[in-house]
């Protein structure tokens, strides 16, 4: 493996990885796809997902993405995430209590509060993230 | 001519607001640090989404979503003032609202109808003054901790979708403060809807590779086109934040100087009275001594 993929992953609150990785694997909304060095220029949406990064054949790291973009072009491939958590760093039960406290803050507002919409999404990516901590 | 024991109190009171003035320079002076770390760290995604937006809009061409290509006309305008919740920030907040109602005036004088949402309590405070019938809706930010303003972007821009899709306005602009640096901030009006690809934004150079689009580029445009509204009201109110803080420091270290200069002239004050009332107590113990 000598040519390097330049990888970043954004999200909107930072940054959180840029560096050189042999193998990117993310989830597409039409399928997941997997992205290598010299890669042809392609865009797509994602859904919620686990995002993989390889490093030879084994697994470096998995990001769970919420939503965003993947764009590849000959600079590299940059994902944008709307909310991304490395699974590395994140335990069961923390998530739980989250999922928790969104509930009580959704059920605290009023019907046609516009902040429902982004806590009902919150959820949904919280109990995704919980489904792929469990594999 | 006050009497001492006014001075003394005067003096006093004089120095516990210099005190208060002293502490808010320090603690925005420590906000202002976070704030400024947040909107850095929010830059990355912004300029990243602006290229990938800018790559497919030019490669979109004039035909696009309604959100790219706009309504066919300009109506009804919506202005979006983005002002601090709270005020004693110099003129942070009267510089925005100054370039809101040059904005509505002039949009006024064109035959347009204009529609006013506020974000943050000042702005809604000083338009109310004259543009309170134009008023739609609201948003408080007064609730947020720290600098987490992700959930507020994202209603907004959902308010902001929602409405341009029911028809209810053809153009919306935010007017906000830029954050130039700690020193200046530039008040700014900029149009979210319909979308501008970003002018000046890289363009990434594909060689002769053609861009493969996974679905449709329609369809691509129509999901990132929210999000990049989302992305830039986000961007406005962590600038917002930063020169708020930014605004208040300097206007509490003028305040907290001009206290201190303030205290020493009234010290002087006070030590001239002072010593003019030993003068003539001398000169009645010693008048009254010759009279002897």
């Amino acid at each position: 493996m000598a040519d390097k993929l330049h990888f970043s992953l954004v999200s909107p609150a930072r940054e959180l990885f840029s560096g050189e990785v042999d193998h990117v694997i993310a989830p597409g909304t039409d399928g997941e796809f997997g992205v290598l060095a010299h890669h042809a220029p392609f865009m797509t949406t994602l859904k919620n997902g686990v995002v993989r990064v390889l490093e030879g054949d084994t697994v470096k790291m998995r990001i769970f993405v919420r939503g965003g973009f993947a764009d590849v072009t000959s600079a590299g491939l940059t994902i944008l995430a709307e909310e991304a958590r490395n699974l590395n760093d994140i335990k069961a039960d923390d998530v739980d209590a989250e999922i928790e406290a969104t509930r009580l803050k959704l059920l605290a507002l009023d019907k046609d509060d516009t902040k429902q919409f982004t806590l009902q999404e919150h959820i949904a990516y919280l109990e995704g993230l919980r489904g792929a901590l469990a594999n | 001519m006050p009497s001492l024991k006014d001075l003394k109190n005067r003096i006093a009171s004089v120095k516990s607001t210099q005190k208060i003035t002293k502490a808010m320079q320090l603690v925005a002076a420590a906000k202002l640090k976070r704030a400024q770390d947040a909107a850095t760290a929010a830059r990355p995604y912004a300029e990243r989404m602006a290229a990938v937006l800018a790559n497919l809009a030019s490669s979109a061409g004039g035909s696009g979503p309604k959100l790219l290509a706009g309504t066919g006309k300009s109506d009804v305008h919506l202005v979006v003032v983005m002002t601090a919740e709270r005020g004693l920030a110099g003129g942070f907040n009267a510089y925005v609202v100054k370039l809101a109602r040059q904005k509505i005036q002039s949009l006024i004088a064109e035959g347009k109808t204009v529609k006013v949402m506020t974000i943050g309590k000042k702005g809604r405070e000083q338009l109310s003054r004259d543009h309170a019938n134009l008023f739609t809706s609201h948003v408080n930010l007064s609730d947020i901790k720290g600098n987490d303003f992700s959930e507020s972007a994202i209603a907004v821009g959902h308010m902001l979708t929602k409405g341009y899709d029911a028809g209810e306005f053809d153009v919306a602009t935010l007017i906000y403060s830029q954050f130039k640096n700690v020193l200046s901030q530039v008040p700014t009006a900029q149009q979210l809807i319909p979308a501008k690809a970003p002018e000046g934004a890289p363009v990434i150079d594909l060689g002769c590779a053609i861009y493969t689009y996974e679905p449709d580029e329609g369809a691509l445009l129509e999901a990132l086109l929210p999000r990049y509204i989302n992305t830039q009201i986000l961007s406005a109110m962590l600038e917002s934040s930063a020169g708020e803080q930014a605004s208040r420091m300097t206007a509490m270290d003028n305040a907290t100087r001009n206290a201190k200069d303030l205290i020493k002239a009234l010290n002087l004050k006070y030590n001239r009275a002072r010593q003019a009332q030993i003068t003539k107590e001398l000169i009645e113990i010693i008048s009254g001594a010759e009279a002897l």
